[in-house]
């Protein structure tokens, strides 16, 4: 008689699973930031790490502490917290004061996501809406930039002249000032905040997440696309305009933020083309030098609508007389 | 988009171990359970009785109803009882115990069947007791009784696209002119002008048996199907070989087709060249801790545990094993049971593998959208199906998933969506009713 098994565990199909978890994924993103990392350390000094390191530390606190009080479990080890923690702190300038950063982690965590209901629940991206919040709450901080020999002659020579303001490239580009080279703009040899000056280290990231199938090159290309297309119709220089301001981490990095963003291809291509829109928009007619963030804001609360415009039909023949006969 | 849309699904490990493997039969073990309940349909009625002497192929259980298949007797022996007991399917049946002599000797009866016309042929399919080998179990008898002339596609599935399983495979490559010969039966009684086989591209050298057989038949031909699970499920195999859509409240028929699986044909053309019925069962033995994974021909009614012990037993204590392939079989509670018709692979896993998956929350990240072959949303359907809305389930389309599991797979906070959409369709179909 063979052997028997009599307590085997019974559960639903499909017995296998793919495997991507979105720890991984949320792991895939943190690796993806890496390379934009590395080049504000090199340009903006060790402060960089430090500021880094502090928001992934406030933000996984917030969440792990939100979540106790509120007797749910504890999440810190789906990675999203620490992914907040280190875009909020490329939306910063790297001497922005520490406390002022936990502000925006605890309005990113707490408010923006934990409130909402956590993970996948919010619809706005945390991140996104923390800068908001500090860039309205500490206007001069977070309009303060560091310059050091590190960077374009362009901008010295511009904090010659003013030292606190006006030496971030779209800054410069307003106020009518001699800009950097399209290469020194392409490489992050900039001021700005602190991950979003290097283009080509935020492509980097962008081409290792589109390998690993992280994120669907859908909305980058077309919210780059986009941005592009309407500096040639406003006369501006489109490489220029690509690598300024935070349109590069914003378009691999925050509108590519799954909860927040359209689960269709369809729908991400208007989402992408529509944060392109408002980013020129404001760029160019707005009182802000920069727009991504209120572009990126603007799509997120459209895309439930978004979704809804471009929602799947179910494999099926033709309604009468077509194909199916 | 539109009419060069082709049907999404989701790239898995074939994991095909055993693939290139023979057939090995396995001798017959000391007591078979053949339950009266392996179809889709009316349960059979038990024609024998305790201490009755039974030979291989001898009708010992049968239905009047339309649909239903005669169950034959696949050892020689005694009936030892009649019993009520659970099968695989969960549920308590009634099921004949034989005690085998070992000497499995055919029944008279086990004759070439005559067939001069449509319903000599109709007749033959339903005694054979063949029923859809890939997994449906819906009764060759019944799924042939058309009115000659009015299919134009026969499909033949050859796709075998769940991971692991590889009878299909072997069945094609050693039995490829039986199965091209229960083709030719098939379309010369129901007038059917038109064949496809199927078969997924990561067997190449069953596509070129068949070609190699077929060699300027024109009416038959076979289809290189991608390599992306589910090519095999009957809607997508019918779009892929047609281009004709068969979807929620359809038949293949409504479409003009009829979908039959290779070893499903294979088991009627030994049954309208021999006589003898459908009593074995070729079955891959997998897993990730079976001793000598392999393929195996099995008398129906043996106990899984026999087969598993056939293969050389376990590596370790199993935690899991399912009947079919890892997509969409069927996890067992226990393995003290009986190797029915539909059943093609028996896999065992250990705990590593088996352990229960935590499920966290949506992300939206559109994988599931991605991949659904049938056009769905399943985010969107898990999120009414857990607000209870049945007017979202409906607007979103729940009825046309087929349970294929390709959301399930891609989901990386691990939710059972396919499992919840079984659930839904149940809420909605109830919603209508009233």
């Amino acid at each position: 008689m063979a052997e028997r098994h009599t307590d085997l565990i019974v559960a639903s199909a499909p017995h296998v699973c793919a495997p991507a978890n979105t720890a991984s994924i949320m792991r895939d993103v943190l690796i993806a930031l890496v390379p934009a990392l590395a080049v504000s350390v090199y340009v903006f000094g060790i402060r960089s790490l430090v500021m880094a390191v502090c928001c992934i530390v406030f933000c996984v606190f917030f969440e792990w502490l939100v979540r106790k009080i509120m007797k749910r479990d504890n999440t810190i080890g789906d990675l999203s917290a620490a992914v907040t923690g280190l875009i909020l702190a490329f939306n910063i300038p790297v001497r922005l004061p520490i406390w002022m950063a936990a502000v925006g982690c605890f309005i990113a965590i707490v408010v923006v996501k934990q409130l909402f209901g956590g993970l996948g629940q919010n619809f706005a991206n945390p991140a996104i809406v923390g800068r908001i919040a500090l860039f309205i709450g500490f206007a001069g901080p977070m309009a303060s930039w560091t310059i050091n020999s590190r960077m374009s002659q362009a901008i010295l020579d511009v904090a010659e002249i003013d030292a606190t303001t006006g030496a971030t490239p779209l800054g410069m580009l307003a106020a009518g000032q001699t800009l950097p080279s399209n290469l020194e703009m392409f490489l992050g040899l900039i001021s700005g905040s602190m991950g979003e000056i290097s283009a080509a280290a935020l492509l980097l990231g962008g081409i290792y997440l589109i390998v690993r199938k992280v994120i669907s090159p859908a909305i980058p290309v077309s919210f780059l696309a986009t941005v592009a297309v309407l500096s040639l119709v406003f006369g501006l220089d489109p490489i220029f305009q690509l690598c300024a301001g935070g349109v590069m981490l914003g378009a691999i990095f925050m509108a590519t933020d799954y909860v927040t963003s359209p689960i269709t291809t369809s729908g991400r291509i208007i989402f992408g083309i529509g944060c392109g829109l408002f980013t020129m928009l404001i760029r160019v007619y707005a009182s802000y030098p920069e727009g991504v963030s209120f572009a990126i804001l603007l799509m997120n609360i459209l895309t439930p609508h978004i979704d809804r415009l471009t929602r799947h039909k179910a494999f099926k023949p033709a309604p009468e007389g077509g194909a199916a006969k | 988009m539109g009419l060069t849309k082709r049907l999404s699904g989701v790239h898995v490990d074939h994991r095909k171990n055993t693939a290139g493997m023979p057939i090995i039969p396995m001798p017959v073990p000391e007591k078979v359970y053949i339950p009266m309940s392996m179809h889709i349909g009316a349960p059979c009625k038990p024609l024998v009785k305790a201490g009755d002497t039974v030979k291989v192929g001898q009708l010992i259980g049968d239905t009047d109803a339309r649909i239903g298949a005669p169950i034959h007797s696949s050892v020689s022996g005694t009936v030892e009882a009649v019993i009520q007991g659970m099968t695989q399917l969960g549920k308590t049946d009634t099921s004949i115990v034989i005690k085998t002599d070992g000497k499995q000797e055919l029944a008279d009866t086990v004759v070439p069947p005559e067939i001069n016309s449509f319903e000599d042929f109709i007749k033959a399919a339903r005694d054979s007791g063949v029923v859809g080998l890939g997994g449906a179990s819906f009764p060759m008898g019944a799924k042939l009784n058309i009115k000659p002339g009015t299919v134009d596609y026969l499909v033949i599935n050859g796709a075998e696209c769940e991971p692991y399983i590889t009878v299909d495979h072997a069945v094609m490559l050693t039995y490829t002119r039986d199965i091209v010969d229960g083709i030719k039966a098939i379309m010369k009684w129901l007038q059917i002008p038109n064949t496809i086989i199927g078969i997924e591209g990561n067997k190449p050298d069953a596509i070129k048996a068949f070609n190699d057989v077929l060699a300027g038949d024109a009416s038959i031909k076979v289809h290189e199907l991608r390599q992306i699970y589910p090519q095999g499920a009957e809607r997508v195999i019918i779009y892929e070989c047609t281009g004709r859509k068969v979807s929620y409240g359809m038949l293949p028929l409504n479409a003009g087709c009829i979908v039959a699986n290779v070893s499903s044909v294979l088991k009627l053309q030994h049954y309208l060249k021999t006589g003898l019925p459908l009593v074995s069962k070729y079955i891959t033995v997998d897993g990730n801790i079976v001793v000598h994974p392999q393929n195996v021909e099995v008398p129906v009614g043996t106990m899984i545990c026999d087969v598993i012990e056939f293969c050389g037993g376990l590596k370790e204590e199993p935690k899991k094993i399912v009947l079919g392939g890892p997509m969409m079989g069927r996890a067992i509670p226990r393995d003290d049971l009986a190797v029915m018709k539909a059943n093609s692979a028996i896999l065992c896993f250990n705990g590593a593998f088996a352990g229960q998956r935590k499920e966290t929350a949506c992300i939206s990240c559109g994988r599931c959208v991605a991949a659904c072959p049938m056009g769905l949303m399943p985010a969107k359907i898990s999120r009414a199906f857990r607000d209870k809305d049945v007017e979202m389930l409906k607007e979103y389309e729940v009825l046309y998933c087929m349970d294929c599991g390709s959301c399930a797979y891609v989901c990386p906070a691990r939710k059972p969506l396919n499992f919840e959409f079984r659930q839904a369709k149940a809420m909605v179909m109830e919603a209508s009713k009233k």
